[in-house]
């Protein structure tokens, strides 16, 4: 969705500012909102990529207004609700007064650890067939989906080529809704920077995104 | 939103009992309850994942890695060719970083990573990342004006040197292996590590010159 999330290329935000040993966390509530977001997504009652459309969703001004831990904890909100595992009541009241709601599995200490160094990947076995091939030149598809994708509004129109073919992967403008992993290739396509940015792209400069195969069509 | 991190730091320190909490903290307070009491997270398991990314995961990983690609020929080329499997050659792995991609940077190139969509980030090597990272300034404008956002972290690259930008908008999850510094042809792998920042494997830095000791400085 063309929401406030899709940052690249934006003015007028000021300069970056990094913080001299920043701490992993700055305030007690983030580390709890870091660690619920973990384990209710363990639960399998959504994915990441339902997390992440629940975040982008937030209106624009409040998304921009609001920290990044505050961003996850509106959007783990949301999700609880839209799941029915507990109601706006219950979270503001912050006790039970529905039956719980099964869930598929709950996030314990033990073995959490190499559960976690072990990862969750989100590539798949399939055998169709890759459209496209290293260095073949490609176009990123105009196209403005009111859900969730992962194709940036700087690159749509614009012409690049393929420079690796990542694999197939679980398609997040589908999986963030629970229609379906429905598996895509991923490839890496560059694009240089006045392509898209015009006279004020940095000489020489390239940009690269990973885009889904049917973000792309041949160019 | 960084300016909001010490106020809730400032605050988080003086509460003991419901009464002083900010309305945020109580927020999240009433959900960590409410989950819980409905069984679908353990608080236990929280305090694991807190710990996990606060205490282990974290930038000293990402460093073994690039001290071994300095020092192994061998390994070095493995990693640029397939990184996962290479950095689990060090034990290395997990969440974040199940499919993982190694840039070089070279006299002629220098690599910079970013997520303009989000914070997706090589958490296995690199921790969690950092409030500049996921905020509006860095996500708009790496992609536009890459030597704009370096000069802020006081890198400045010769003219010569071209940029490429890898905005991380899928599952695929990027590390910069930055130059090894002139003069460290003794130095162990360990002293190598100690001299690579988090911020030259996001492509934002440069590795730390050799320290120089007080005996061998000039008189």
């Amino acid at each position: 969705m063309n929401g406030a999330q899709d940052l690249g290329g934006a003015h007028g935000f000021g300069p970056v500012v990094p913080e001299p040993d920043e701490p992993v966390f700055h305030a007690d509530w983030e580390r709890r909102v870091f660690a619920m977001a973990m384990a209710m997504g363990y639960t399998g009652a959504w994915n990441l990529d339902g997390s992440r459309a629940n975040r982008e969703s937030l209106p624009p001004a409040e998304y921009l207004a609001s920290s990044y831990y505050e961003i996850w904890l509106k959007a783990l909100e949301k999700q609880v609700a839209a799941t029915g595992l507990a109601t706006p009541a219950e979270m503001a009241s912050g006790r039970s007064a529905e039956p719980a709601k099964p869930v598929a599995r709950v996030l314990a200490r033990e073995g959490l650890e190499q559960r976690f160094r072990a990862g969750f990947p989100s590539s798949r076995a399939t055998d169709a067939p890759a459209r496209f091939a290293v260095n073949d030149a490609v176009q990123a598809r105009n196209f403005h989906p009111t859900g969730h994708t992962r194709l940036p509004r700087y690159v749509r129109g614009k012409r690049g080529r393929i420079v690796r073919v990542d694999g197939i992967f679980v398609f997040p403008d589908t999986n963030a809704y629970g229609s379906g992993e429905h598996p895509t290739w991923l490839y890496t396509v560059a694009f240089t920077a006045q392509e898209l940015w015009g006279e004020s792209g940095d000489p020489g400069g390239i940009v690269t995104v990973a885009a889904f195969e049917p973000y792309l069509d041949p160019a | 939103m960084s300016h909001d991190h010490a106020q809730h730091e400032h605050d988080h320190h003086d509460h003991h009992h419901g009464s002083d909490l900010s309305p945020v903290e109580a927020r999240v307070r009433a959900l960590e309850s409410l989950l819980t009491e409905k069984g679908y997270v353990d608080p236990a398991a929280l305090d694991a994942l807190v710990e996990l990314y606060e205490t282990k995961v974290g930038p000293h990983a990402g460093a073994r890695v690039v001290a071994r690609a300095w020092t192994d020929p061998a390994f070095r080329a493995r990693l640029l060719a397939d990184a996962t499997p290479a950095i689990a050659e060090l034990g290395i792995g997990g969440r974040g970083g199940e499919h993982m991609v190694v840039v070089e940077n070279t006299p002629e190139t220098h690599n910079l990573v970013v997520c303009t969509l989000c914070s997706c980030y090589p958490w296995p090597v690199l921790g969690l990342p950092p409030v500049w990272y996921k905020a509006p300034p860095y996500r708009a404008r790496a992609v536009i004006d890459p030597r704009g956002v370096l000069a802020e972290f006081g890198v400045t690259l010769p003219e010569t040197t071209r940029i490429t930008v890898w905005d991380s908008t899928a599952e695929t999850r990027y590390m910069v292996l930055p130059m090894r510094p002139t003069e460290t042809d003794g130095l162990s792998e360990e002293a190598l590590a100690a001299l690579v920042t988090r911020d030259s494997m996001i492509g934002t830095g440069l590795p730390k010159a050799i320290p120089v000791s007080p005996a061998e400085m000039p008189v």
